[in-house]
């Protein structure tokens, strides 16, 4: 069996949304309703632009405080990475790895993914498509799971007021951190992965 | 030479953008892109009935989840109650009272927006009647929902705050809190059951001629292809 060929090679649009396809140059798909792009060429921009945004927001986001924590002695406040090491040190391992993964290791590791899937679109990578391809959809799936933190936030804050005994209120990074998931779900939303194919179509047609 | 009419047989994947002849695969098979691997067609028998009975379930569950206490905590003859609209609320004011927006779309309203327009979407096709006039904007944004509906990224939140203040304070679960985690399994089933393709179909409006919904998997439109 032939490989595939493109949408784009047979000189037709396709919606990304209902995979329904059109003659090239239709604006509107007219099942679902999108506008229809063969190759989103400003996505990229797209991409970086809001890549830079969460970038920013994820470094004060592990500046400043994530929790505050008063008891009748004292209060103490805890940064992202703080936290998750007082609950392994609290002998709570899973849930300060669980911390610790979808905080740290996730954001981080989906700025470095989608920068390369990013750089390798423009430059033309040697890394396979399916390779690249699996590497965005991990990514996707997987970045909105940074959220946790900040419920994890939010339910602490809502449940521990008890008046003077003990209390917990957010910190600023909370919303850092938010603003931050956001912005990298919004550039890996921004990414068109049909730019990964493009380069074997190209060398064959 | 592209007809409107041999366009409505081919599908394009989203992914990757290889092109195929429609082909509907039998009950339980899949149609997988040949290149990239992605599920293409998933039909499923009555899927459209156990979608809306589902959704119905996360409605009222979302509706109800909001009103009971979620989890209650005590310490030294205090004890607070915690519901789903007041974890969502409680960033308080200020600029972290965006966050209480957002945690509220997120674990509250969207979850509760996405089954509405599931329903909406969804019932008249299934008792076999023409599609409501707004219901492929209401799939589209149903569809565009589904990343920020994040509950049960909240539902494994509740764990980890559990274990941190378990040295804190006592804790016991309220109602909510078992519906919460009822509506998680939920979502997940139902996002299994939904096959993105086939509705579209549905909402298409002509649909195809029934001889066309017969055989086995897609196969590449490039030994049939007709380009434009
Ligand atoms: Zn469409
Ligand atoms: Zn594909």
């Amino acid at each position: 069996m032939s490989a595939p060929r493109s949408a784009r090679e047979a000189g037709l649009v396709a919606c990304t949304r209902c995979s329904r396809v059109w003659p090239m140059g239709t604006e509107r798909c007219g099942r679902c309703g999108s506008h229809l792009v063969s190759r989103d060429s400003r996505s990229l921009s797209r991409v970086w632009a809001w890549w830079l945004a969460g970038l920013m927001c994820y470094i004060p986001a592990n500046m400043y405080p994530m929790l505050v924590t008063s008891t009748l002695m004292s209060s103490q406040s805890n940064t992202i990475v703080g936290g998750a090491i007082e609950l392994v040190e609290h002998g709570a391992p899973v849930p300060g790895l669980i911390v610790l993964v979808a905080s740290v290791c996730i954001p981080i590791g989906k700025f470095i993914a989608i920068a390369w899937l990013a750089l390798s679109v423009r430059r033309g990578s040697r890394a396979q498509p399916r390779r690249r391809q699996h590497v965005y959809e991990i990514v996707e799936y997987i970045g909105r799971w940074s959220m946790i933190d900040v419920f994890v936030v939010a339910i602490l804050t809502a449940l521990v007021q008890l008046n003077v005994v003990a209390s917990i209120h957010p910190g600023p990074a909370a919303l850092a951190f938010a603003l931050s998931v956001i912005f990298t779900m919004l550039s890996a939303q921004a990414f068109d992965s049909r730019m990964i194919w493009d380069r074997i179509d190209e060398a064959r047609a | 030479m592209a007809e409107h009419d041999d366009l409505a047989q081919l599908i394009a994947c989203p992914h990757c953008d290889a092109l195929y002849h429609v082909r509907l695969p039998e009950e339980g098979e899949r149609a997988v892109c040949g290149r990239c691997h992605s599920v293409l067609i998933r039909p499923r028998k009555r899927a459209g009935m156990r979608i809306i009975m589902i959704a119905a379930a996360v409605a009222v569950l979302v509706v109800g989840a909001v009103w009971f206490p979620f989890l209650r905590i005590s310490r030294a003859g205090f004890s607070n109650d915690a519901t789903l609209l007041g974890t969502a609320l409680s960033f308080g004011t200020g600029p972290l009272a965006l966050l209480s927006v957002a945690v509220t779309l997120m674990i509250v309203l969207l979850p509760l927006t996405r089954a509405l327009l599931l329903i909406y979407v969804l019932g008249p096709i299934v008792f076999d009647r023409a599609p409501r006039v707004l219901a492929r904007p209401a799939f589209r944004l149903s569809e565009a929902l589904r990343p920020w509906s994040m509950g049960e990224i909240f539902a494994l939140g509740c764990a980890v705050a559990l274990v941190k203040v378990a040295d804190l304070a006592q804790l016991s679960f309220g109602p909510a809190f078992w519906m919460f985690s009822a509506l998680v399994v939920l979502t997940v089933v139902q996002d299994r059951t939904l096959d993105r393709w086939s509705v579209w179909q549905a909402l298409e409006p002509q649909p195809l001629p029934p001889q066309d919904h017969a055989a086995a998997i897609a196969d590449p439109a490039s030994r049939a292809g007709t380009p434009a």
